[in-house]
């Protein structure tokens, strides 16, 4: 199914580097990403479930995933162009009382 | 524009008429539950807090229940309580009844038990019933309207098109001088950035951040990440991957309006306008503390499907998501992904949301209604219980 636009992923803003995927994309494909007017492919590196996210650019881990336009989080490890980018590799910055229990753990 | 609803003594309209059969603690919910099974016209709200609570979360339950009481969808008011509970129930009472509604109150110790307060509390509600009847509905504009906004079961499509269109309705009831309420703080973490921006005032925004700072104190107090429980793993399965992600998504339902002001849970504003009231996301609460500040129709964006709604308070079901629209059908009430369908626009189907709330709000039943899948409620407590 394409959608109506004819893309298969959305980007929010030209600073994004993350892109929703519209329908499922699957390993292999070149997914064709519309951001405004503007669309690209991208070679799609694994499946991709309806709604997920996939790195648009070469991600390297610390990097800021970006989408709205705006920080949703941290790369915890490389994400390449077309992979992926779901809980197992990106990292909230925020309610992390995890990081919080542990720096008192040090300080101790 | 003008939508058909029912005008109460304090000069608020409701969109709904009926007589609320209110449990002022846990220990009252089984009378509660008992009168209403039996009657026509009348909503019940039962919850789990009310008794052995520190005085802040008891301060907010009493709060709550006046808000409840006082909300114009509600004609009459059936107050029922154990006698030895923790909640200021001649308090709430009283307050209830100075906006003007008639106030019948039932203590189950006093009746002498079940039976007799069962017996006592179907009479005095068919009362009440009866006198509510009599409330002629007439048309009144959009600027007596207060809508509460609420997103759940959220996956990516949801802040895609069903939130963003939810944006465009409260900016046109906004723009016609009604109320807008948001809450789910939780769900600002990592945009709240973007609603301080928003703030009419400096004051507003400081608010706005203390809240989500309170929010998340208590979150991270846990000594774990939050992911999991928020965003839950539902959302986790839907592609949102972080609360910030979530929260991006979760604020387009507020629009473009200036933030008028911040208040407590259950509190009722005092301006019109768009407003924030401080509440966490999950259902029961916020459901409840929208219609505690004085909600009259709430707007629901879901992305997975949640059905939920509340016993006197219409709330509308919006997804963007074919696969809920089609499968979860008998609980959703409008489809907005014809925007990534391409057969309409994000500003178009926001203007039919909006002409959708409007009908909903004059006496269109929702499908929480319909299908009687409308008792998600209880306060909101922040201590333990002791």
């Amino acid at each position: 199914m394409e959608t109506g636009r004819g893309i298969d992923a959305v980007m929010l803003t030209e600073t994004d580097n993350v892109a929703t995927a519209l329908r499922e994309l699957t390993q292999g494909e070149e997914a064709r990403v519309g951001v405004g007017e503007r669309t690209f492919l991208v070679a799609v590196r694994q499946g991709i479930a309806f709604g997920h996210k996939l790195a648009v650019t070469d991600i390297r881990l610390g990097d800021a995933i970006r989408k709205y336009g705006e920080v949703i989080g941290r790369a915890t490890q490389d994400i390449p162009s077309g992979a992926h980018a779901h809980v197992h590799n990106v990292e909230s910055l925020r309610g992390r009382g995890d990081l919080e229990a542990a720096r008192k753990t040090n300080a101790v | 524009m003008q939508f058909r609803g029912y005008a109460r003594p304090d000069g608020r309209v409701g969109t709904r008429n009926y007589v609320g059969v209110l449990s002022t603690v846990v220990c009252a919910n089984e009378v509660v539950e008992r009168i209403g099974r039996s009657l026509t016209g009348a909503a019940t709200f039962t919850h789990h807090q009310g008794c052995g609570q520190t005085p802040v979360d008891l301060a907010r339950v009493n709060r709550a229940l006046v808000g409840l009481g006082r909300n114009p969808n509600l004609a009459g008011v059936l107050l029922v309580g154990l006698g030895c509970e923790g909640v200021a129930f001649e308090e709430v009472a009283e307050e209830i009844r100075a906006s003007g509604k008639r106030v019948e109150s039932l203590v189950i110790q006093e009746e002498g038990g079940q039976a007799r307060s069962v017996a006592r509390g179907h009479l005095l509600a068919q009362e009440l019933v009866a006198e509510a009847s009599m409330v002629q509905p007439s048309l009144y504009p959009i600027s007596e309207l207060v809508l509460g906004l609420k997103c759940g079961a959220s996956d990516t499509t949801q802040g895609l098109f069903a939130t963003p269109a939810v944006g465009i309705a409260s900016d046109m009831v906004v723009a016609a001088g009604g109320t807008s309420v948001l809450g789910e703080v939780t769900e600002f973490i990592g945009a709240e950035h973007i609603l301080a921006r928003h703030a009419r005032t400096p004051d507003v925004a400081e608010r706005i951040l203390a809240f989500v700072n309170r929010m998340e104190g208590r979150a991270k107090a846990m000594g774990c990440d939050m992911r999991g429980g928020q965003p839950t793993g539902g959302n986790i399965k839907g592609g949102l991957t972080t609360i910030e992600e979530k929260s991006l998504g979760a604020i387009a339902k507020a629009g473009t309006a200036p933030i008028e002001a911040a208040y407590e849970y259950g509190e009722t504003p005092k301006v019109r306008g768009l407003v924030v009231m401080d509440s966490p996301g999950r259902e029961p609460e916020i459901l409840t503390g929208l219609a505690a500040a004085g909600c009259t129709l709430i707007a629901f964006a879901t992305g997975r499907g949640a059905p939920q709604g509340f016993p006197f308070v219409p709330v509308v079901k919006i997804t963007g998501n074919v696969v809920t629209w089609i499968k979860l059908r008998d609980h959703m009430d409008c489809y907005v992904g014809t925007i990534m369908e391409g057969t309409e626009s994000l500003p178009s189907a926001g203007r039919r949301l909006f002409d959708e709330m409007v009908e909903y709000a004059s006496g269109r039943l929702t499908k929480a209604e319909i299908s009687g899948y409308s008792n998600s409620m209880d306060i909101y407590v922040t201590g333990p219980v002791i």
